[in-house]
C-alpha cells in the first residue's frame, strides 16, 4: 500500500489526467464546429460541398487515429514547417488538438446527420411553405431540432474522443499514456497497480459524461 | 429459466475475472507455463526487439541485428541449433511481464540492468555497454555533447529515461519532441525541425547504418551514461551461468567483435573502447 | 428526411453560380495541395527512392499482405465474439430480473469506460497466469477479448436501444398471440432491433477494424505495426505510414459499403426506423 501511495508522489498522474481533460476540451468544441459544417455541407444544395463533406468524412473516418497525429506532427510541423504555437511544447498540444479535431469533426457530422434523420419531413416542409431559404431553415429549423435529437450520438462521441486523446502522447503531448509507459520503465514492480490506477481513472472521467449525455438526451428529446 | 441461464453466465463471467485479477496479485513462481516446461529440449524462445535495425530487425522470416546474433551464438551454446529458436517480439514496456509469464526463455532487446528490473526478472551479462548518446545531421559540428543542446531540439521516444536525464542533468533549455518510434525521430532529423535525437550510441548506430539514413546522419561519439546490456531472464533462473559463459566464449573468438562489425559499423561508429567488451558479472 | 426537401432545385442562374464557385474553390485547394507538395518534395519527402521500396514483392509479401491478415483475422474473430456479448448482455439489459438488469448494465458501462488499450494490455499480463492459453496466441487472445468486451458493450447498447425504439405495437402483439415475454424478445424484438440499427453496428465493425492496431503495443503484428516496421528498416516511415492508412481507408470503405447494402436489403423486415441512424454511431475508441 506505501508503494501504491509513493506511485502518485513519484509521478504527476493527475497532472497527466489534466493534460487529457484539456485536450478533450479543446478537441470537444473544435470537433463540434468543424462537424456542423461538415453536416451542413453534406445537407446543402450544392453538389459539389455534398461531394467534399462525404469525401471528408471517408477519409478522415476510415484513417487509424495514430497515423492522423503523426502527420500532424511530422508532417505538418516536421515537413511543413507549421506552428501553432511559439512554445515548443504548446506547439504539439495544439497540433494533437488539431489532428484529434479533425478525426473526431468526421464522427460529430455522421451523429449530426443521424439528429437531422430524427427530424420529422414536415418541418422542413413547413419551414419552406414560410418562405425559408436553405441556410435558415437550417439554422431555425432543422439544426436545433437535430442538436437535440442527435446528444445521444454527440455524447458517445465525447466519450471516444476522452479516451482517444491519449493518443497525443504520439504527438509528443505528456499525458496519460505515456505516463504509463515511463511508469512502468521505472516500477515494473508495480504494474498491476499502475493499470488499475489509470483503468479507474478512466471510468471517473468517462462514466460520468455518459450519464450525463444520457439524461440530457432525454431530457432535451423533442417530444413527439 | 432464461433469465437463470442469463444470471449463470454472468456469474460465471465475474468469476473469471475475479480469477484473473487475484491470480494476477501472487509471484510469477508458481506459473507452470506450458513454455517453460519444453526448455532444455525442442526449442527455446528468446525475445527481442522487431522494429530497431542493427539491433533486432525482423525482416520477412529473417532476423538481423547485433542482439539477434548474440542470442543465436548464446542459444547454439546451450545446444539449440538456429532452427530451434523461435523469436518473439519483446518491445520495452513488455519485458518483464514476458519474463514472469515465462511467455520467452530469455531476452536480448537493449534491455539495461537496473535495480528496480532485478527485483522482478534475473540478468546475466552485461554482453555490451553501451552509453546514451547523441545522432545528429551529418555535416553539423555544433553539437559535440549534451551541453550543446541548449536552446536546441531533441527528439527522443515517449516515455523513455534518455531525453528527461539531458534536461536534468546537461541542458534545461533542451526542447524536447517525444514519438512513438526512433524512426520517427530520425524523419525529424533528416528533415531539419530537431537538432539531435538521443538514446543509447548502438541503438543510434544501428539507424545510421540504415542505407536511406547513409550520408545524412552521424552519432556524436561522446557517450555520457552506462547502460549494461544484459541478458534478461526469469527470476528462478537456472540458466544464468550457462549464458554468462556462453557470452564470454563469445567475445573470445572474435564472433563479438564480428557480430558489433556487420551490424551497426557501417556508419563509423566505434563503441565505448573503456567499457567494451565487458566482463560479465557473476552470477548471484 | 431527405436533404432535398431543405431547398428548392437550383434554378439556372444559382447552378452557374455554383460552377464559378466550385472552380474557385477547387483551384484553392488545389493551390494548397502543390504548394504541400512542393514544400515536401525540397524537403526530399517525394523522393523515389523512398517511395519505391514500398512498391516491392518483399514490402508487401513480408509486412503489408501478413499484417493486413493478422489484421482482418482479429477483427473478424472479435466482430463474432463482440456480437454474441452484445447480444447476451443487451438482452441481459432489457430482462425482466431486476438483478439481470443492473449487473449487465454494471458490465456494459465499465468496459464501455475504459480505454481498449488497456484492456488489452492487462490481458496480455493476466492471461498467462491462469495458463490456458500457448503463449503464441497469446497476442491475438488479448486483442480479441480488448476488443470484444469494449464493442460487445456497445453493441449490448444498441441492441438496448433498438429494442426502445420499436413501436409498442410489436410487443403488445407478440404478447397477445401468447408468447412470453422473454420469446417476444427473442423472437420478435430484437432482430427488428438489430435490422435497425444496422447502419451504427456497420460503423462499429470499421471501429473494430482500426482498433485491432491498438494490438501493436503487445506485439500483435497486425498492419500498422507491420508498416511501421517496414518504415523504420527502411528510412521511410512517413511514406510507408501513408501506404498502410491508404489499405485502411480502402478496407474500411468496402466494410461501410457491403455493411449498407445489406442494410438496404433487409431493412424493410423492421417495424423500426432504419433510417435515424442509431446513437452509438460513432463511438470509438483509439486508432
Amino acid at each position: 500500500m506505501d508503494d501504491f501511495a509513493s506511485l502518485f508522489d513519484e509521478f504527476d498522474v493527475l497532472g497527466a489526467f489534466w493534460v487529457n481533460i484539456q485536450l478533450t476540451f479543446f478537441a470537444a468544441i473544435f470537433a463540434l464546429v468543424l462537424g456542423t459544417v461538415l453536416a451542413v455541407m453534406r445537407i446543402s444544395p450544392v453538389p459539389s460541398l455534398r461531394w467534399a463533406g462525404t469525401t471528408y468524412v471517408t477519409l478522415l473516418r476510415n484513417t487509424p487515429l495514430t497515423v492522423i497525429i503523426v502527420f500532424c506532427v511530422l508532417g505538418l510541423w516536421g515537413q511543413l514547417g507549421i506552428t501553432l504555437s511559439s512554445d515548443f511544447q504548446r506547439n504539439f498540444f495544439w497540433l494533437s488538438v488539431l489532428g484529434l479535431t479533425v478525426y473526431h469533426a468526421a464522427f460529430v457530422c455522421e451523429a449530426l446527420r443521424s439528429g437531422v434523420n430524427t427530424v420529422p419531413v414536415g418541418q422542413a416542409e413547413a419551414a419552406r411553405a414560410i418562405g425559408l431559404g436553405f441556410g435558415d431553415s437550417a439554422r431555425l429549423v432543422i439544426l436545433p431540432q437535430a442538436f437535440r435529437g442527435a446528444v445521444a450520438p454527440l455524447g458517445n462521441v465525447l466519450i471516444a474522443l476522452t479516451k482517444n486523446s491519449t493518443v497525443a502522447a504520439a504527438g509528443s503531448v505528456a499525458e496519460t499514456s505515456g505516463l504509463l509507459k515511463q511508469m512502468i520503465e521505472f516500477r515494473p514492480d508495480l504494474m498491476v497497480a499502475i493499470f488499475l490506477v489509470f483503468a479507474f481513472g478512466f471510468v471517473l472521467i468517462v462514466v460520468p459524461i455518459g450519464l450525463a449525455t444520457t439524461s440530457l438526451s432525454r431530457r432535451l428529446a423533442v417530444a413527439r | 429459466m432464461r433469465t437463470r441461464i442469463m444470471a449463470t453466465a454472468l456469474t460465471l463471467a465475474g468469476a473469471l475475472t475475479l480469477a484473473a485479477c487475484s491470480s494476477d496479485s501472487d509471484t510469477s513462481d508458481d506459473a507452470t507455463g506450458g513454455s517453460s516446461g519444453d526448455s532444455g529440449g525442442g526449442t527455446i524462445r528468446i525475445g527481442i526487439k522487431f522494429d530497431q535495425p542493427g539491433l533486432g530487425f525482423k525482416d520477412g522470416d529473417t532476423y538481423t541485428g547485433f542482439d539477434v546474433d548474440v542470442a543465436k551464438y548464446v542459444a547454439d551454446k546451450l545446444g539449440y541449433a538456429e532452427d530451434d529458436i523461435e523469436f518473439v517480439e519483446s518491445p520495452s514496456a513488455q519485458r518483464e511481464t514476458m519474463l514472469q509469464n515465462k511467455q520467452v526463455d530469455m531476452i536480448f532487446a537493449t534491455y539495461s540492468i537496473t535495480d528496480a528490473r532485478k527485483e522482478v526478472v534475473s540478468f546475466a551479462g552485461p554482453y555490451f555497454v553501451a552509453g546514451q548518446d547523441l545522432l545528429v545531421a551529418v555535416d553539423d559540428d555544433t553539437i559535440t555533447g549534451p551541453e550543446d543542446l541548449d536552446g536546441k531540439n531533441l527528439c527522443s521516444v515517449t516515455g523513455s529515461t534518455s531525453a528527461q536525464r539531458i534536461k536534468d542533468e546537461h541542458a534545461a533549455g533542451t526542447n524536447l519532441l517525444e514519438q512513438p518510434g526512433y524512426s520517427e525521430c530520425v524523419t525529424a532529423l533528416t528533415a531539419g525541425t530537431v537538432d539531435a535525437v538521443t538514446t543509447d550510441d548502438i541503438i543510434l548506430a544501428g539507424l545510421a547504418a540504415i542505407p536511406a539514413n547513409e550520408g545524412k546522419v552521424k552519432v556524436v561519439g561522446n557517450p555520457f551514461s552506462e547502460e549494461n546490456y544484459g541478458v534478461g531472464l526469469p527470476k528462478d533462473t537456472d540458466k544464468c551461468q550457462a549464458v554468462t559463459d556462453a557470452i564470454k566464449a563469445m567475445i573470445e573468438d572474435g564472433s563479438w567483435q564480428k557480430a558489433l562489425d556487420d551490424n551497426v559499423s557501417t556508419s563509423g561508429y566505434k563503441p565505448n573502447a573503456d567499457l567494451n567488451p565487458p566482463e560479465p558479472a557473476a552470477c548471484a | 428526411m431527405s436533404g432535398s426537401v431543405l431547398f428548392d432545385a437550383p434554378g439556372p442562374r444559382a447552378r452557374r453560380r455554383m460552377v464559378w464557385v466550385n472552380v474557385g474553390a477547387t483551384l484553392v485547394v488545389a493551390g494548397i495541395g502543390f504548394y504541400a507538395l512542393v514544400l515536401l518534395n525540397r524537403k526530399g519527402q517525394l523522393d523515389a527512392d523512398l517511395w519505391s521500396p514500398l512498391f516491392t514483392a518483399n514490402a508487401w509479401e513480408n509486412f503489408f499482405l501478413p499484417g493486413l491478415r493478422q489484421t482482418l483475422v482479429a477483427a473478424g474473430l472479435s466482430i463474432v465474439t463482440a456480437g454474441v456479448f452484445g447480444l447476451v448482455f443487451g438482452l441481459g439489459r432489457l430482462s425482466a430480473s431486476r438483478t439481470v438488469r443492473a449487473l449487465s448494465g454494471g458490465v456494459v458501462e465499465f468496459f464501455r469506460a475504459v480505454p481498449v488499450l488497456i484492456m488489452m494490455v492487462f490481458f496480455y499480463m493476466a492471461i498467462p497466469r491462469l495458463d490456458i492459453v500457448s503463449p503464441k496466441d497469446l497476442p491475438l487472445v488479448a486483442v480479441v477479448l480488448g476488443l470484444t468486451l469494449y464493442n460487445g458493450s456497445v453493441f449490448a447498447e444498441l441492441v438496448r436501444s433498438g429494442v426502445h425504439g420499436l413501436p409498442r405495437g410489436q410487443r403488445e402483439a407478440a404478447l397477445a398471440i401468447g408468447l412470453r415475454r422473454s420469446q417476444s424478445l427473442r423472437l420478435v424484438e430484437v432482430p427488428q432491433a438489430i435490422i435497425a440499427m444496422l447502419p451504427a453496428i456497420a460503423s462499429q465493425l470499421v471501429v473494430i477494424l482500426k482498433d485491432t492496431a491498438l494490438g501493436a503495443i503487445i506485439t500483435y503484428p497486425e498492419l500498422l505495426a507491420a508498416a511501421r516496421r517496414f518504415g523504420s528498416g527502411n528510412g521511410n516511415i512517413l511514406q510507408a505510414l501513408v501506404v498502410a492508412a491508404v489499405v485502411f481507408i480502402v478496407i474500411n470503405w468496402l466494410l461501410t459499403r457491403l455493411a449498407e447494402a445489406l442494410a438496404g436489403r433487409v431493412g424493410r423486415r423492421t417495424a423500426g426506423k432504419t433510417r435515424v441512424e442509431a446513437p452509438s454511431l460513432a463511438v470509438t475508441a483509439r486508432d
